[in-house]
């Protein structure tokens, strides 16, 4: 698989087929039993503590519930990646803080809690932190999953907005079809960890091959069954013997 | 027959190896704690807030659980010392018992309970909800930024929390004995400091609680941060943290008094 610089690509496929693995993988939080994770052409398995921790500087990762810091208020998650990687004065990191979370609609929320925020508002403020230094390879971890139609619409945007302001790549795991066709710009579509399939949204959307066709129209039965492999039903409950 | 021995063998192996596991799993993690420590020397305040969590917010249940041992040493120790005719020396019952064993003991075990359970609450919930990967992939380090100054923090309490719990029930006993019963003030104070060794018994107490503090936070730690990431996972954790660090505050403090008190 190939993300070059610029792109909005999402990974799809159905629960438990390795996105989110992909993303640990790419994170280097996960090791590969085989093969090589490349970030800017670096083997990023290769690297010491010291060298992963600088290259994940220039990543930045929004998870799937956001992952904010409980404890801190929203302006505090937000200048937390600032305060522990710059030596920036707090004048600074306030202007800074506050340019993000206007980025993603959020400047008048700065004093909140990240208990008093909505399940979108929260994603957007993780989305902000996600972007507070800047990086260079943004990923999501299932955007979309239980938002709002319109805290969808947002995030998508955002995700595009963000992706071309920064000159990043991102990398979008998710199952939301609507959405992500409207954003992206290549597809790459996973099944039990191999790539099943890949192309732009409009090839995907016309593709013939059965998997794709199910996903991408969300038919209930197709090469993923909709029956959990089990014994036969008749034997199950004791007519046939 | 055969298949229930068989069975039974593979349990025992799987819990063996399965402890070995864990066991491994907890040196490593504690290596980790201690080799990234550095960080919560030089952000000072790091280990401050975790001072506050672990140590002021323990204050309570120390102060007053010291004072009511005290209160109740007091009045078992003149009791018993009132039927041999030395009931002044109800002040040295009371704070050789206290140095020795009580203060470090108890305030061990209500330091698991208050602190510890919290400690390994907030690191499984951090977990569970991905704060912990979100501090990674921002480049921070959680061991560095979060658990080492947790277990300085946890480290550096319970040798004071013990000797406020001390204090609290010398206090406690002087209550009960001096101001209430009426034993006399002079000789209750004299015998406590004739017969209390700095070394021996005030030392060897310092440490006992050195060591609980050490043993009780990584306990809490390592519980908490090898926590299933599930509601029921963290809730497990917690009980965990209690049960296992009573029963090693009471292990270890077997084996030290056996060292530190008959000479073996």
């Amino acid at each position: 698989m190939n993300f070059p610089r610029g792109k909005v690509i999402a990974i799809m496929g159905g629960s438990g087929t390795g996105k989110t693995t992909l993303l640990r993988l790419i994170g280097a939080q996960l090791k590969p039993d085989r093969g090589e994770v490349r970030v800017d052409s670096h083997p990023i398995h290769a690297m010491s503590h010291t060298q992963l921790y600088a290259m994940r500087r220039k990543m930045g990762m929004l998870f799937q519930f956001g992952a904010l810091f409980t404890d801190l208020s929203v302006f505090d998650n937000v200048a937390f990646p600032l305060r522990e990687h710059t030596e920036l004065p707090e004048s600074m990191i306030r202007d800074l803080v506050l340019m993000k979370l206007h980025a993603v609609g959020l400047r008048g929320a700065h004093a909140l809690k990240p208990a008093e925020l909505s399940g979108g508002m929260a994603r957007r403020v993780a989305l902000a932190r996600a972007i507070a230094l800047d990086p260079m390879l943004i990923m999501y971890d299932e955007p979309f999953t239980g938002l709002d139609p319109i805290s969808v619409g947002i995030i998508g945007n955002l995700i595009r907005r963000l992706n071309d302001a920064l000159g990043a790549t991102s990398i979008v795991v998710t199952h939301d079809v609507q959405e992500s066709m409207k954003i992206v710009d290549y597809v790459y579509f996973l099944s039990g960890g191999r790539v099943v399939a890949q192309g732009t949204p409009k090839e995907v959307v016309e593709s013939v091959e059965p998997f794709v066709h199910q996903f991408v129209h969300g038919e209930a039965d197709g090469p993923v069954p909709f029956h959990y492999a089990a014994p036969g039903y008749g034997e199950d409950l004791g007519i046939h013997r | 027959m055969f298949g229930t021995l068989s069975g039974g063998l593979r349990l025992v192996g799987r819990r063996t190896i399965n402890a070995v596991w864990r066991m491994g799993a907890a040196t490593r993690f504690m290596g980790l704690v201690l080799l990234r420590s550095g960080l919560s020397f030089r952000r000072f305040h790091l280990m401050i807030d975790e001072l506050h969590f672990a140590g002021v917010l323990s204050l309570i249940i120390i102060i007053v659980s010291g004072l009511f041992v005290g209160l109740v040493l007091g009045l078992q120790g003149y009791e018993t010392l009132k039927r041999y005719g030395s009931a002044e020396a109800v002040g040295t019952l009371v704070a050789l018992a206290l140095v020795r064993e009580l203060g470090p003991v108890v305030a061990a075990l209500l330091f698991a309970s208050r602190a510890g359970s919290a400690m390994t609450a907030e690191l499984g919930i951090m977990k569970s909800t991905e704060q912990l990967s979100a501090m990674e992939m921002m480049a921070v380090d959680p061991f560095a930024r979060v658990i080492s100054p947790m277990f300085w923090g946890g480290f550096l309490s319970m040798p004071l929390l013990a000797a406020i719990f001390s204090v609290m029930g010398i206090f406690g006993g002087y209550l009960i004995t001096v101001v209430i019963i009426g034993v006399d003030a002079g000789a209750f104070w004299s015998q406590m400091q004739s017969n209390v060794d700095l070394r021996n018994d005030i030392v060897n107490g310092v440490i006992k609680t050195i060591v609980f503090g050490a043993a009780v936070t990584a306990i809490a730690l390592f519980e908490g941060y090898d926590a299933p990431p599930t509601a029921e996972g963290v809730s497990h954790a917690v009980t965990r943290t209690v049960v296992t660090s009573a029963l090693a505050v009471l292990a270890l403090d077997f084996v030290l008094t056996a060292f530190m008190f008959t000479g073996v």
